[in-house]
Order: structure tokens, then sequence, then C-alpha cells
């Protein structure tokens, strides 16, 4: 097995299979778990306490676990061209190097914002009411951050490589 | 002014804006 097929083949292959849980979970957050979670809040009696017992911290973990395996196959990838991309030294890695930083800063959002807050708002850890006031706003705002920016990321991901082609036309 | 970020639709709007932004700001960079 040659070294190409490890970090091309078999790190592409994994980039994706992670990407598409952690991205694929982050949709399930903000299109469907935020408007449903509001939709249980307002039964009489509420009806989402499954959800934050059973589903959300299970969506939680594969979330964040996910994220980490996406940046790692994703730089495992770049291999010696880390700083080409990250450092915007190369212009053929222009490109990926836009699409790395946008998943970077995202990365930096479900283990810095994302996660200790949703901590507090699950239980987790401990919380007076006020600190899961301000924990849910913030958790909610790096979330959608994050759905926002993965629109240029998977833009940048999926078009980089030709994206020197398209310019000579 | 209300935050996009509070509504799917301007989360996406916004998304496709940056996209956009982002793209000819690459396109600046090589040289293009």
């Amino acid at each position: 097995m040659s070294m190409d097929f490890i970090q091309y083949g078999l790190g592409r292959w994994l980039h994706i299979f992670f990407g598409v849980m952690w991205i694929g979970l982050l949709y399930y957050f903000n299109f469907v778990q935020v408007d449903a979670m509001k939709a249980a809040a307002a039964d009489n009696p509420p009806t989402g306490a499954g959800i934050s017992k059973h589903v959300a911290p299970r969506a939680l973990f594969f979330f964040r676990w996910a994220a980490v395996g996406t940046v790692l196959m994703g730089l495992a990838m770049l291999g010696d061209k880390v700083d080409d991309a990250l450092f915007f030294k190369d212009r053929a890695y222009m490109p990926i190097g836009i699409g790395a930083w946008l998943g970077l800063i995202m990365f930096f959002n479900v283990w810095v914002l994302i996660w200790p807050n949703q901590k507090k708002i699950l239980g987790i850890v401990s919380a007076t009411d006020e600190e899961k006031g301000k924990a849910r706003r913030i958790a909610f705002l790096a979330s959608r951050t994050n759905t926002m920016l993965s629109i240029p990321m998977l833009f940048f991901m999926s078009f980089s490589a030709t994206f020197h082609r398209s310019l000579l036309g | 002014m209300k935050n996009p970020l509070d509504t799917l639709t301007g989360t996406v709007v916004s998304g496709l804006v940056l996209t956009v932004v982002l793209y000819f700001l690459a396109r600046a960079m090589m040289g293009a």
C-alpha cells in the first residue's frame, strides 16, 4: 500500500465520511432540532424532555468527534502543503486554504463555544438558570455561525481542485 | 437591526453572500 493511497485515497474517504457526519448533524440541529424544541416547549405539558435527554447528547457526541476526524483527515491530506494552504504561500493552494480556514473556525466554534455551553444547557455541568440562558444564546449563535460558514466552506472544498482551470477559461 | 442568524433564511442567505465575497477574494488573490 503506497503512501499516496493512504494519504489521498483513505484520507479523502475518511475526511468525507467524518465531514458528512459533522455537517449532517450540524444541519440536523439547525434545520430540525431548534424549531422542534420550540414546538415541543409550547406543548402542554412540554414534550421536549426526551430530545434533550436521549437525542441531543448522542447527536452532540458524534458531532464533536466527527469534527475532530474531519480536521485530522483534512490536515493529513494536505501533508507538507499545510503551510502553503493555511498561509496562502502557493496560489494553487489558496482556494483549499480558504476552505480549510473556514473549517478550522467551525472546529473552534464546536469545541470552544458550542460544546461547553451545551454541557450547561443539558445539565452535564451545573449552571444557574441565568447561566443556562446565556449558554443557550451563545451555543445557538455559534451553531448558526457554523451553518453560515459551512456554505462557503463546502464551495471551496468541492471546487478547489478545479478552481485554477475555471480561471483559464 | 435584527441578527440574520436568528432565522434559517437569514443564515443561508448570509452564507451565500459570504460565498460570493470569498469567491471574488480568491480570484483576486490568485491574480485572475
